[in-house]
């Protein structure tokens, strides 16, 4: 399954922990790796829950809600994408592993964590460092929640104000913490980098070869994303520009989305990451298995999304039909290169109505929890 | 007036002007002393087992140094010294070559295979004597200047993609040598006319006037060859100048129907030939600015050992050239003219036979009396020519266009097994076998997975290779270099060495137009460096050596080159250039503005306008339209 795991250059860290092991095919690691990474989610799960039961208290809705963090957890490992990944001995369980590690840590307040999380996992592939504004979210205010203005509504129709009902206010003690925290890690992989590779040409080459090398997206191998084939064909005038159009495109969606979803960090996360794994470099199946684990967090809010059937049997066609375009391209050359990518954006298409619609849903939550807070007759179900 | 009033002035001049032509004669003669430049032209023809001819045409010019000389010249190309001049060039070869050498019928321990068996394209290594920092940019201007002084497409060669730098496993050279090669290049007449124009009687006369193209570019190999030396920027005491060596190596089929005479029961006879038959000419005279022009004729140890010469002497009695009868008549084959002077090798320690080598000046014929020798056999012989120690084959494995393996195999011949049963001395005697290998970026071959077998056994790599010296490719930079030393025992029948290989993805524009038909991977190099290729034909006038038998008394090392490799990639839709960028770019806007309108949507407006709407609408079409296009949009905005 080559073809669905990442190719991109290995990044040094990685490559220190893995090259021991010599033959990687026996070894339990990555095995070892997606089970802690789903008891983290499930960890994470159980954190939500607690915090969303409590939020809905303080507002005085009551609802039964299913255990999110069970379902995340079973979501993460029998995905198919995630098994592919680990059978094919992908460095993509590690990756996410440190992203979940990342997200579990800021939830449950062990800061030191959070920070080991998030410098790793922006060593091991660049795009995690966006994660930084959920991090900041979760440590400032605490778990997802309802937007405060909610809280405020409720007790002014109550005219009670019960300040310990109320979520706390934003408090910037633990994210200075944080990126104490963060600053130090970060030295400290950084030095231990330089000294192991002072011999192949310091920190500089290190930085060229995984960092510039996702950047400028210099091998053009087929893979499951869309700018390997955007990048042969493209003329070489517009090169510089196409790549800083399609990493720009990451960065500017941080901003709105922050503003619009700061009560709910841990979506945001999650968004984050999809986004992520959509429009980066060399994305691979690993990349789509975490957020769809993310996604089981929240079965509760986003019970109303929209498509959801179309997206499972659209996952469910890319995932048998790509394996098969590259088969007829590749190695038995009767298709061509279009077919293969025509997989690829739908691929891309899905993950964005995935990301949409599951915005949308999010925000038509909260706008319902308003409703019914106001009291307008419009739908009795929360 | 005034001269003829005075004579002792008249007097005075002539005695003068005498005095002075005497002086400039006394001047040139003793120029005549120091080195003056020289030119002198050989062709040695060889019969080959499989009815084949091998002619080799052996072009030299020596320049004295410039320091003597200044820099005219008169009989040397001066495109060349300024070549070597500007680019401080202290040994350069350039080949172009169209054909594949067989070694296995057309031999591959002597000298002339040794030197002129060459991979197919152009091949150039150049040997500079510039700081080390100079010599990619000396290399690049050599590449440009070659390209447009032989109407080749040398400068592709420039990029340090193409290019390598061979440390140990390059046998005519080492250290700061650079090696490229282009195996697509095609050959033809356009390169053979300035290769010759660098001749001083260029294809006018003398040997030169054989070259008639459609003979020549019809045979099965051919190959020009123009080696360079000079020690003018060396800081050596020895000063030598500039010699360059010219040659083109041939090798055709003899026509039978041009041939001199047809027996009835030819089949099994080798066709007889002549110059005449070969090539449609004859040799009318020398150039005349050639200081020796002659013709040879070899017949190689095999032959000889075939042929069964009547009383024939061995050893150095014979070798002071004397026509003899014995070595010219012989009832296998007869010579249409006598040769001027008969040369038997001196005494070779791999094989029992000694070579003959027939010589015949062209200073004797000129053009009313044509000079055309002609060989004519009159029994079927046969006999095999002198191969190199293992025969090496080199072949792509796997299909598909991700990934494959390169095999080198090599394969013992005759010659292993004779020399082999004669120098076990110990048991434990060892054949060195040299590999050099260049593999370009797009084949990204991995180097750990290089896997030895020896006699079909696979085994432990520490076990056969002594050393390796691997330089892995840089994508678009440099070419993976890979150098390796092999100890194989005496006795080996086959040994192969694989690797394995990715297949790169290229951008559109870095594909040949001609993508579907695949890439080159340049030939490899096997060598041999404990064996060396000679034939020494001692001669007994030393002031007037022969070039070519002075080549081939120098132990050149046994080398040989395998086949080039066409590795076919994918390709990807050349016609879709726009058609990505668009789909693409929609795509993109159609995530960015699908999740900008969902975050800043303000539902409730949205509501309120629909119902202002819906309050105001009159008639039915358009309360059916609004029905409809709410059923298409699906439970959309009307969910709340």
């Amino acid at each position: 399954m080559q073809d669905l795991c990442t190719m991109v250059h290995l990044c040094y860290c990685l490559f220190l922990v893995l090259s021991p092991l010599i033959e990687l095919k026996d070894s339990q690691i990555i095995f070892c790796t997606d089970v802690v990474s789903a008891m983290l989610i499930r960890a994470t799960g159980q954190n939500l829950r607690l915090a969303y039961l409590r939020s809905l208290e303080s507002l005085d809705l009551v609802k039964q809600i299913e255990v999110s963090g069970d379902i995340a957890a079973l979501i993460y490992l029998c995905n198919p994408f995630t098994i592919v990944a680990c059978v094919g001995l992908s460095t993509s369980p590690i990756e996410n592993m440190a992203v979940i590690l990342c997200l579990y840590g800021a939830c449950s307040r062990l800061i030191p964590l959070a920070a080991f999380g998030w410098v790793i996992a922006t060593h091991l592939s660049l795009y995690p460092a966006i994660l930084i504004i959920p991090v900041i979210f979760l440590l400032g205010c605490g778990p997802d929640s309802p937007p405060r203005k909610l809280f405020l509504q409720r007790h002014q129709q109550k005219e009670v104000l019960n300040q310990s009902k109320l979520p706390p206010r934003f408090s910037w003690g633990p994210v200075i913490h944080f990126a104490f925290w963060a600053f130090l890690w970060s030295v400290y992989v950084l030095v231990l980098c330089g000294i192991s590779l002072k011999q192949f040409g310091g920190l500089w080459e290190m930085f060229k070869s995984t960092y510039g090398f996702i950047l400028t997206v210099e091998d053009l191998s087929p893979n499951i994303g869309v700018l390997w084939y955007f990048f042969a064909e493209v003329f070489e005038f517009f090169r510089n520009f196409f790549l800083i159009v399609f990493h720009v495109n990451i960065l500017f969606m941080i901003l709105p989305l922050a503003i619009r979803l700061r009560h709910r960090p841990c979506y945001l996360a999650f968004v984050y990451v999809a986004i992520c794994s959509m429009l980066k470099s060399y994305p691979s199946v690993g990349d789509s298995a975490l957020y769809l684990g993310l996604l089981g967090w929240f079965v509760n809010e986003l019970a109303d999304m929209q498509f959801s059937l179309f997206l499972f049997c659209g996952y469910v066609g890319v995932s048998l039909l790509s394996p098969v375009m590259h088969n007829l391209w590749i190695w038995r050359g009767t298709g061509n290169a279009n077919f293969y990518f025509a997989t690829a954006m739908v691929y891309a298409c899905l993950q964005i109505v995935l990301v949409v619609e599951g915005v949308s849903a999010m925000l038509n939550h909260d706008r319902k929890l308003r409703n019914l807070i106001t009291g307008k007759p419009q739908d009795a179900k929360s | 007036m005034v001269l003829l009033q005075r004579p002792h002035i008249l007097l005075l001049l002539i005695d003068t002007h005498q005095f002075l032509q005497c002086w400039i004669a006394f001047g040139s003669a003793n120029e005549e002393g120091q080195q003056q430049e020289e030119f002198s032209e050989e062709l040695l023809v060889k019969p080959l087992p499989d009815h084949k001819l091998l002619a080799h045409f052996h072009f030299q010019s020596s320049a004295p140094p410039s320091t003597s000389n200044g820099c005219h010249h008169h009989l040397f190309p001066k495109a060349i010294s300024q070549l070597v001049q500007k680019f401080r060039v202290k040994e350069m070869e350039l080949s172009f070559t169209q054909g594949r050498w067989n070694y296995e019928s057309w031999g591959g321990f002597d000298p002339i295979s040794s030197s002129n068996a060459k991979p197919p394209g152009v091949e150039l290594w150049a040997v500079f004597d510039v700081p080390q920092h100079h010599i990619d940019a000396s290399w690049k201007n050599l590449t440009h200047t070659l390209s447009g002084l032989f109407c080749a497409s040398i400068n592709f060669l420039e990029s340090t993609a193409t290019y390598s730098t061979p440390e140990w496993s390059f046998p005519p050279a080492s250290g700061n040598v650079r090696y490229g090669t282009f195996p697509c290049e095609a050959v033809c007449t356009e390169n053979l006319t300035p290769w010759l124009r660098l001749l001083p009687c260029r294809d006018k006369a003398g040997i030169a006037l054989l070259l008639d193209r459609p003979s020549l570019y019809r045979g099965f190999y051919h190959s020009q060859r123009l080696h360079l030396t000079s020690t003018e920027s060396s800081s050596e005491g020895i000063d030598s100048g500039i010699i360059l060596e010219q040659t083109l190596t041939v090798v055709l089929q003899p026509n039978s129907e041009r041939a001199i005479e047809v027996h009835a029961s030819e089949k099994h006879v080798q066709p007889s030939w002549s110059l005449s038959s070969i090539f449609g000419k004859q040799v009318s005279g020398r150039c005349v600015l050639a200081k020796s022009s002659s013709v040879y004729l070899l017949l190689d140890r095999g032959l000889v050992a075939e042929l069964k010469f009547p009383n024939k002497e061995n050893g150095k009695s014979a070798a002071n050239g004397l026509t003899s009868e014995n070595f010219w008549s012989n009832p296998s084959f007869e010579l249409s003219v006598n040769p001027d002077r008969i040369f038997l090798e001196e005494s070779s320690s791999h094989s029992k036979s000694l070579s003959i080598l027939y010589m015949f000046q062209v200073e004797k014929y000129s053009e009313s009396e044509p000079f055309d020798i002609g060989l004519m056999w009159k029994v079927p012989v046969a006999w095999l020519c002198q191969q190199t120690p293992l025969h090496a084959s080199r072949f792509l494995m796997g299909s598909g266009n991700e990934r494959g393996a390169i095999a080198i195999s090599l394969k013992s011949t005759q010659f292993t097994e004779g020399f082999m049963s004669a120098n076990s001395k110990d048991g434990s005697c060892e054949l060195r076998v040299d590999v050099f290998q260049v593999v370009p970026w797009y084949v990204k071959v991995y180097f750990h997975s290089l896997r030895v077998f020896v006699d079909q056994q696979p085994r432990a790599v520490s076990d056969f290779i002594e050393k390796i010296h691997v330089s892995p490719s840089k994508d678009k930079m440099s070419p993976g270099v890979m150098e390796v030393v092999l100890k194989l025992p005496c006795r080996v029948n086959t040994a192969a060495l694989t690797i394995e290989f990715d297949k790169g993805f290229l951008r559109i524009d870095e594909y040949p137009p001609d993508a579907n038909q695949g890439f080159d991977i340049p030939s490899a190099i096997i060598s041999f460096p404990n064996f060396h290729a000679s034939m020494v034909f001692l001669e007994d006038d030393s002031l007037n050596r022969s070039p070519l038998l002075s080549k081939f008394q120098d132990k050149c090392p046994v080398m040989s080159y395998t086949e080039v490799l066409l590795v076919p990639l994918t390709t990807p839709d050349f016609s879709m250039p726009y058609n990505v960028s668009t789909i693409k770019c929609t795509v993109f806007a159609l995530y960015f503005g699908s999740l900008l309108n969902v975050l800043q949507r303000r539902v409730a407006e949205e509501e309120r306008f629909l119902k202002a709407k819906a309050a105001k609408k009159t008639g039915r079409l358009p309360l059916l339209l609004s029905k409809l296009s709410a059923k298409l949009r699906g439970s959309g905005i009307n969910q709340d």
